[in-house]
């Protein structure tokens, strides 16, 4: 591979990106000069020389080896190792709405587990008129529904509770990613064993050694909750529960069980440990909300922000960002460049879906002054993203999930910038 | 609904066999279907036996046995105590079992079976399905009886001389069981936050009050070390 003609002249394209990219700050008035000709264009570069790589070169494609810094990050100080714990999805690089499977954030209760297809079982017992076992090839003799949706752990931004902590919109709020799945509708399943009038609930778990079960309404279970297996066009991903997952659109990510094995139906909830110890939600008076499993309205600006500083100087800057809401579309967001003192309405790219994620743009001119930037998200119910404060009001500090309040990034002079709260 | 349509219906429903070919479902109401498919085979018994393990706060689900706290606090100390500590009170960022009385409505409670968890029954379930962490499911359900009772004990809820029962399970109560509430935003969340909002001169002044670079705690930073001393915990464990 070293010695493929081309190879060698890239560190020289290195040099000469390089050197554009520190020319760029100069040219921030609108008529633009260029000293010398640009060898970029004057030269013929060696990938209009040579040829590139054949067809066979990569049968499953990864990213160009550029974009290498675009990847799930962890945070080692908070959990006590990699198999129980979270990583965050890119979201400061990304755009679209669409999360590339391969960045997608991560949570494991006991690791990501290899389940082959022909391993699988799917068992639907408790108060049915008929226990059955799928198998993965009966999930695609079921008519398939399909349906983009974001999912979002309930501890995203948890660590912001008590106030600014983490440096990066990836950090603060990649514990989401947003796919396109396809499945089976889990009502269409239930009717298969047929769901007794006594169920009132459904609980769920997986097949990897945590199980993670958790206890779901009927009537939820029966509206748009599916089986998927596929996301973003493709099976899902080891990682994402390969060969099949719950989608349980709008709800707390925790819900989604990943390597679903088990659907029982039960008269009440089991109170498991991921509904009581766990995803509960503690008020200042030690009282603690449970069954908190909407995931409200929210917004963030995923660029600029800490680790996507502006560095091309003032003049034209593109503010974007994501905004989503458990409880139906996005109608609205509003960003504010000056700590929420004056909002203006972004553009969104495309008009808001229910329970998925939302491209906002505000496509701004930069005075190269300090901003306090900040997003706020109006969901199709007339909810308002609120500030943090407003948040804690209610709820005091001693929560850690559910986190929806308004995120500020200080972008400083210079173009970097750093997570801040304001007064 | 064309003629190759229809063949290809009836393919459908002759592959999936006498059921769903007594009710075949037009493909345009596919999703809508309720009606039975015959996909699918019945559980055997010993296949719900084997996975229909979870316990509830009623007590369904329990299996019989018991085991005392002596004997519990031996198989802790082999399974458990490597993580969770000698006396269930958690190391390093392992998660604590024990201790926290009281600290629920100050700054950072200490969230233990003993201050926080509701039921009984989530100890039992979790500790049979899914503990060891590591190596889960290896423990019988007298086992399982008697780490639980040494949890109660370690949590000063029971003496040391308690057996722990299928018999007696559910007359054990843990104190924090009344300390729960349905979720509530619907009544003290979103009335207040679904007004319309301010667009201009919503602030007399704007003030940055925290940084972040104060804690910088941010993974990659130059002294990303610093954060040693896990600053705030998120649940994730």
């Amino acid at each position: 591979m070293t010695d493929r003609p081309g190879t060698t002249s890239r560190r020289a394209f290195m040099r000469a990106g390089l050197a554009a990219s520190v020319a760029l700050p100069a040219a921030v008035s609108a008529a633009r000069g260029q000293g010398a000709p640009d060898p970029l264009i004057t030269e013929v570069q060696d990938w209009a020389r040579y040829s590139g790589e054949g067809v066979d070169a990569t049968p499953y494609g990864l990213p160009i080896r550029f974009e290498s810094d675009v990847i799930r990050r962890n945070v080692s100080w908070l959990t006590a190792d990699t198999i129980s714990s979270i990583n965050f999805t890119p979201i400061h690089q990304l755009d679209g709405t669409i999360t590339p499977a391969g960045c997608a954030f991560e949570r494991h209760h006991s690791g990501a587990i290899e389940l082959a297809k022909p391993d699988y079982r799917l068992m639907i017992n408790g108060l049915v008129d008929r226990e059955l076992v799928f198998t993965y090839e009966d999930l695609e003799r079921f008519p398939r529904t399909q349906g983009v949706y974001f999912c979002e752990c309930a501890a995203n931004s948890g660590m912001e509770w008590a106030g600014a902590q983490l440096n990066g919109s990836q950090f603060t709020h990649g514990m989401i990613h947003n796919m396109e799945y396809v499945g089976v509708s889990l009502k269409t399943l239930l009717a298969e064993a047929g769901v007794r009038p006594e169920g009132k609930w459904i609980f769920v778990e997986g097949a990897d050694a945590s199980s993670n079960g958790r206890s779901i309404p009927i009537e939820k279970a029966m509206d748009d909750v599916m089986v998927a297996f596929k996301a973003n066009g493709e099976a899902l991903r080891m990682e994402h529960g390969y060969p099949a997952r719950l989608v349980v659109p709008g709800w707390e990510g925790n819900l989604w069980v990943k390597w679903l094995r088990r659907i029982e139906v039960t008269a009440g909830p089991v109170e498991s440990r991921e509904e009581t110890s766990k995803y509960t939600d503690t008020l200042a008076n030690g009282i603690s909300r449970k069954w908190t499993w909407v995931m409200d309205a929210k917004s963030v600006v995923t660029a600029p922000s800490p680790q996507v500083g502006i560095t091309h100087g003032p003049g034209p800057l593109v503010i974007t960002g994501l905004a989503w809401s458990g409880r139906g579309a996005i109608t609205r967001v509003d960003v504010s460049v000056d700590g929420g003192r004056n909002w203006t309405t972004a553009r969104l790219a495309q008009p808001g879906v229910p329970k998925a994620m939302t491209r906002f743009y505000l496509d701004h001119v930069w005075d190269g002054e300090e901003m306090l930037l900040q997003s706020r998200a109006v969901d199709e119910t007339g909810y308002v993203q609120p500030t943090k404060n407003a948040l804690r009001e209610i709820r005091g500090e001693n929560s850690v999930y559910h986190n929806n309040g308004i995120q500020t990034w200080w972008i400083k002079k210079d173009g970097s910038a750093e997570n801040v709260e304001v007064s | 609904m064309s003629k190759s349509r229809k063949a290809a219906a009836l393919l459908i429903a002759l592959a999936a066999g006498p059921v769903s070919a007594q009710a075949p479902a037009p493909a345009e109401d596919a999703p809508a279907a309720v009606r039975p498919l015959g996909l699918g085979r019945p559980a055997l018994p010993e296949e719900v036996a084997a996975w229909n393990m979870d316990v509830s706060p009623d007590g369904t689900g329990l299996p019989e046995g018991s085991g005392d706290v002596m004997t519990g606090e031996e198989i802790y100390l082999e399974h458990c105590a490597a993580c969770h500590g000698d006396f269930a009170e958690g190391l390093d960022n392992w998660p604590s079992l024990a201790g926290g009385e009281g600290t629920l409505d100050r700054e950072d409670p200490e969230k233990t079976i003993g201050s926080y968890w509701p039921h009984l029954s989530t100890v039992w379930d979790y500790v049979h399905h899914s503990m060891p962490f590591g190596n889960a499911r290896i423990l019988t359900p007298d086992e399982v009886y008697a780490i639980t009772a040494y949890l109660l004990y370690s949590n000063d809820l029971v003496e040391e001389d308690f057996v722990l029962s299928k018999d007696n399970f559910t007359q054990v109560r843990l104190p924090n069981a009344q300390g729960f509430i349905e979720d509530d935003r619907p009544q003290t969340e979103y009335p207040v936050f679904s007004v319309e909002p301010c667009m201009e001169n919503c602030k007399d002044s704007v003030e940055i009050t925290m940084h972040a670079s104060v804690l910088d705690v941010t993974p990659g930073g130059e002294d990303a070390g610093a954060a040693e001393d896990a600053p705030a915990q998120a649940g994730i464990d």
